[in-house]
């Protein structure tokens, strides 16, 4: 069965259309690329993927849920989204924003902490949030992906901002996910990059798949 | 403890952390909440009015204000980046819920409870109501209000007009709350039975987390 399957899938926002007909299966252990210039739909079909954006028209699968059911909720804790945004607490400080996420997920709070030392942030995990770089910020949200281990992971221009050792980091998170059986999407304008570390690469054109 | 009280404590102490941080409630609120406790003799006649008939209204109508301003503060408003991380993470919408009308009524108790003394100072009124009974009612009003706020807050969230609508949506349903509380105390002050107003109280506030039960999951999802 695959980790996820989209048939048809369409996204209006009010008149506007956005996505329109995408149908798109993702298998285990296969990454995909998804590219396209900015206002392709890239970053709405990831929502979709996600199950947090519902669709206008069409249906999906996300591991083994249908996403128009409720029960959908159930299999949001195995999919990983790495956002523009990361959607830190600026008031807190790097290691509390981990730690919570890691409470909420299950984890302990050695873990949390282990994994910061792992992206590199342990001199700067006592430094809050809206004080630390965009950089610093994406390690938090790399780090939050590395505790969660997900099945279905996601990835929005999450080299975007990055120094060489993060960016190793978000390479070495999606061949570890590939390994375990996950499935990935990785969206990028850096087609080299998807070349080089996806199975195969969907270029979205005005809300369709071009290629 | 269960996965629901896990997320819904460590929510709770994510709002209480981060008013700590961000000292909102302590350096904001707090004083104007003191001052408007001074200013209302400023504006009346006091040859022609007693203050000591005004001390509970006037308790009241801060706690009600000072409380809402409490629960709406921007600090403790969820992004939608935080939000959509929050549903990955598994957490459910009503324990989140919990955890945040958790955090907002210790604040909004707080607050009430530090403004008490200032109005029994400043407007004297007597007889006193005994401490103990009122602590019992401040905490059923801060309950129901923080319950409110926190439905209201939600409804609201993403709109531009957020900080004018949702006080807007708590300030009529407050009323029995605002009744329960000042009727309460006042029958305290006369040494009479308060207990039909605590249950007011209590009633509403049991009602507010019944809707806060219907709605937090279909509110979530329609707010992603």
């Amino acid at each position: 069965m695959p980790i996820l399957a989209l048939t048809g899938i369409s996204v209006h926002i009010g008149s506007l259309p956005i996505l329109a007909g995408i149908d798109l299966e993702l298998a285990a252990g296969e990454t995909i690329g998804l590219a396209g210039p900015n206002g392709s739909g890239k970053t709405s079909l990831l929502m979709v993927m996600a199950t947090l954006s519902r669709p206008t028209s069409g249906s999906g699968v996300v591991l083994g849920e249908p996403l128009d059911q409720p029960s959908i909720r159930k299999v949001r804790p195995q999919i990983g989204l790495s956002a523009h945004d990361p959607g830190l607490y600026p008031e807190l400080t790097l290691k509390q924003n981990l730690r919570l996420f890691a409470t909420l997920i299950g984890r302990s709070q050695e873990q949390a902490d282990s994994m910061l030392r792992q992206v590199g942030l342990e001199a700067a995990r006592d430094r809050r949030a809206d004080q630390s770089s965009n950089g610093m910020q994406r390690r938090v949200d790399l780090a939050r992906l590395l505790l969660l281990e997900p099945m279905l992971l996601l990835l929005d221009e999450a080299h975007a901002g990055l120094d060489s050792h993060s960016e190793m980091l978000v390479d070495e998170l999606v061949a570890r996910n590939r390994s375990r059986g996950g499935a990935g999407v990785v969206v990028s304008h850096d087609h080299a990059r998807l070349r080089e570390r996806t199975d195969r690469i969907i270029i979205l054109d005005a809300g369709r798949v071009a290629v | 403890m269960s996965r629901f009280w896990t997320h819904a404590s460590a929510i709770a102490r994510r709002d209480l952390t981060i008013e700590g941080r961000s000292g909102e409630v302590l350096s904001v609120v707090l004083p104007f909440a003191a001052v408007a406790v001074f200013v209302v003799p400023l504006s009346i006649d006091t040859l022609f009015v007693d203050l000591r008939s005004l001390a509970f209204p006037v308790y009241w109508l801060v706690s009600l204000l000072f409380g809402m301003q409490v629960a709406l503060r921007q600090t403790g408003t969820e992004t939608i980046n935080q939000r959509r991380q929050l549903a990955l993470a598994g957490v459910d919408p009503l324990s989140r819920f919990v955890g945040r009308s958790l955090a907002a009524a210790a604040l909004i108790f707080s607050v009430t409870l530090f403004t008490l003394p200032m109005v029994i100072l400043f407007y004297d009124p007597e007889p006193k109501p005994p401490l103990a009974a009122t602590v019992v009612v401040i905490l059923t009003f801060a309950t129901g209000l923080s319950l409110l706020s926190t439905l209201a807050g939600d409804v609201t969230v993403g709109l531009r007009t957020r900080s004018a609508l949702a006080p807007l949506i708590v300030a009529p349903l407050a009323v029995p709350l605002i009744i329960g509380g000042s009727r309460a105390t006042e029958e305290l002050a006369r040494g009479r039975s308060s207990l039909t107003w605590i249950g007011l109280l209590i009633i509403v506030d049991l009602a507010l987390a019944m809707v806060a039960v219907l709605a937090a999951r279909p509110m979530e999802e329609a707010t992603l």
